[in-house]
């Protein structure tokens, strides 16, 4: 049970210079000519006033979109390697939504699944999340759908949820009595807050563990092609995902040096499965839409017990062509199988 | 006759295979939709942003057969440009347009096509021509700047590409990897390079929709180059991309009457 208490909107300010003051970078919400993206600030008045979520998702924060692993150089007879240091600064991440909040444990069941990686795990011991609450949603929106909450505290830190004069915050990890412990006095006994009655209303809409368990029969059926028929085959969805992992290697070489990075990529291009020899086990648009999917809600819950996808409507709301993810989860929901 | 009970004759008749129009989408904005019985047409309409033409060339649609499509002036001009090209024949689509009373009228041919887009004025939209005026204004420092800033926010999801109707090669130059032409990752050269890469090849093809700047997920007013190029071209040879369904392109087509002598 998470230490519950109540901070002051003008406590805010003392948090924030407390946390800048111990020599951490604070990532939040800003207005940048009407997008919201994150930024660092070191004040709560350069957070964005009005924002349902930011276009890009935290995970650039732990798996930014690219990463050098490592450099060489070549001589006659002689290579020399050095391994990159991972860029890894105390952060704070404040704001962001309990959807995504609990993305970074979707990120972690890759990153140290059978390997563990150095950079993700450097990036993430050094990150507090203190999450915020939804007080509203959008169309976009189903994190009850898949195990989430406007409230809930899946990889919080801290959370906060707004009330008519300042936060509840819920104080859940070590790494978040850390953060209270720099300015313990910005927090205040909280007395009897109802805080589901503050949270926006989003019901379920469909059956998630019925839903995983029908896929497997649909696979062939012609629900996925017909879906995509309208998606253009872009990584959006995937690169705004605070649960897509999937990354390129690239090689950036010449005869004397090179360095070796990863950078972002996406299932739903054309050349992600493309073999050398010219074959391509996903051809059509469809089955790169079908993998999208079953990657989020067949292969997640099968290698790891949890699911690829937080219900954040992030990749609906970047879609050019609005492929509604929530939508099409419900109507896989309702073929017969 | 309205769009929905002509796209219901078309699809029952089976003169095409599919009507592409748009459908009401997520929290009541327009989304592309794809019609492919009578049922499914009842929810098309003409209202919509995105380009439509960009579908006609995907593998997936052709596959389909013969499309109609709900064309406004940028649609029409994409489809001629791509005909121009040799992407598209005349007979694997139907565009479909409002008349002046409200009417859905059948475009069945490019020259068809031709003479509707005469009848209509291309012109950029006053926000983006505020922009572009803006950014003729700067020194060549200034737009440099203003550039480098918004392409530190690519994420080169290749939204642009996928949303442009004339980005349709099956095998684009940022997709060469043997060896990689242009860096995968969306580094600063990696960025700049897809970009001036994309403006030049669109110089004398873009067709203005701005699909690609409507595509972009992080607001990138991406569009202006393409613009730009494109109305440089019209400025210098006194072209514009869709015009016609034959091939007259600025920028790979010799004429011996060039008035440069350079390439004589």
């Amino acid at each position: 049970m998470a230490d519950m208490y109540q901070l002051p909107s003008a406590s805010l300010d003392l948090l924030f210079a407390a946390i800048s003051a111990d020599g951490r970078r604070i990532l939040a919400p800003t207005d940048q000519d009407g997008r919201s993206e994150l930024q660092p600030v070191t004040s709560p008045a350069q957070v964005a006033k009005d924002y349902l979520q930011t276009a890009l998702s935290a995970k650039e924060v732990v798996f930014p979109k690219v990463e050098q692993l490592l450099s060489y150089t070549l001589a006659p007879g002689q290579v020399d390697l050095v391994d990159a240091t991972p860029r890894a600064e105390p952060t704070v991440v404040f704001g962001i939504r309990p959807c995504e909040a609990s993305g970074f444990q979707a990120l972690d069941a890759v990153f140290n699944w059978d390997y563990r990686d150095t950079f993700f795990n450097a990036r993430m011991d050094q990150l507090t999340v203190i999450g915020m609450s939804c007080t509203r949603k959008d169309d976009a929106c189903f994190c009850t759908s898949v195990g989430g909450g406007p409230g809930c505290a899946k990889g919080s830190d801290i959370l906060l949820t707004p009330t008519a004069d300042g936060y509840l915050a819920e104080v859940l990890t070590d790494k978040g009595r850390a953060i209270q412990a720099l300015a313990p006095e910005a927090f205040k006994p909280a007395a009897g807050v109802d805080k589901a009655a503050l949270l926006a209303d989003v019901p379920a809409a469909f059956d998630q563990p019925a839903l995983t368990a029908k896929l497997p029969a649909l696979f062939d059926g012609p629900l996925w092609a017909d879906q995509s028929l309208r998606c253009v085959g872009c990584g959006a969805c995937a690169f705004v995902c605070p649960t897509c992992v999937c990354f390129d290697i690239q090689e950036e070489a010449d005869a004397k040096a090179g360095r070796r990075i990863r950078a972002w990529d996406s299932c739903g291009y054309h050349m992600f499965t493309l073999h050398a020899s010219g074959h391509n086990p996903r051809e059509t648009q469809g089955q790169r839409w079908r993998q999208r999917i079953y990657h989020k809600f067949s292969y997640y819950p099968e290698r790891y017990r949890s699911l690829g996808c937080v219900g954040c409507g992030k990749c609906t709301r970047a879609c050019p062509v609005d492929m509604n993810l929530k939508e099409h989860l419900v109507e896989a929901s309702q073929v017969n199988s | 006759m309205e769009l929905r009970e002509k796209a219901k004759q078309l699809l029952e008749s089976g003169a095409v295979k599919a009507v592409l129009g748009f459908e009401a989408g997520t929290g009541g904005i327009r989304r592309p939709a794809f019609a492919k019985d009578a049922a499914r047409a009842d929810r098309l309409g003409f209202d919509g942003e995105q380009n439509l033409a960009s579908y006609v060339t995907r593998k997936e649609v052709k596959r389909l057969g013969k499309v109609a499509v709900a064309a406004k002036p940028a649609v029409l001009r994409a489809l001629l440009q791509l005909m121009a090209e040799h992407q598209l024949k005349e007979e694997e689509v139907l565009p479909l347009v409002l008349d002046a009373s409200g009417q859905v009228q059948e475009l069945a041919s490019a020259q068809a096509i031709e003479e509707h887009l005469a009848l209509e004025a291309q012109v950029i939209p006053a926000e983006d021509r505020a922009l572009m005026d803006r950014l003729g204004k700067m020194t060549r420092q200034e737009r440099w700047d203003f550039w480098q800033k918004e392409l530190s926010r690519c994420i080169k999801c290749y939204a642009c590409r996928s949303s442009c109707p004339m980005c349709y090669c099956g095998h684009c130059t940022m997709d060469c990897n043997r060896p990689q032409w242009v860096p995968v990752p969306s580094h600063a050269l990696g960025n700049l390079e897809y970009h001036m890469v994309r403006a030049m090849h669109l110089a004398g093809r873009c067709v203005e929709c701005g699909d690609c700047g409507r595509a972009c997920p992080v607001g990138i007013p991406i569009h202006l180059l393409t613009f730009n190029a494109e109305e440089s071209v019209h400025a210098q040879f006194g072209q514009r991309a869709g015009a016609s369904a034959k091939l007259d392109y600025a920028m790979s087509t010799f004429r011996p009457d060039d008035k440069e002598t350079f390439i004589r």
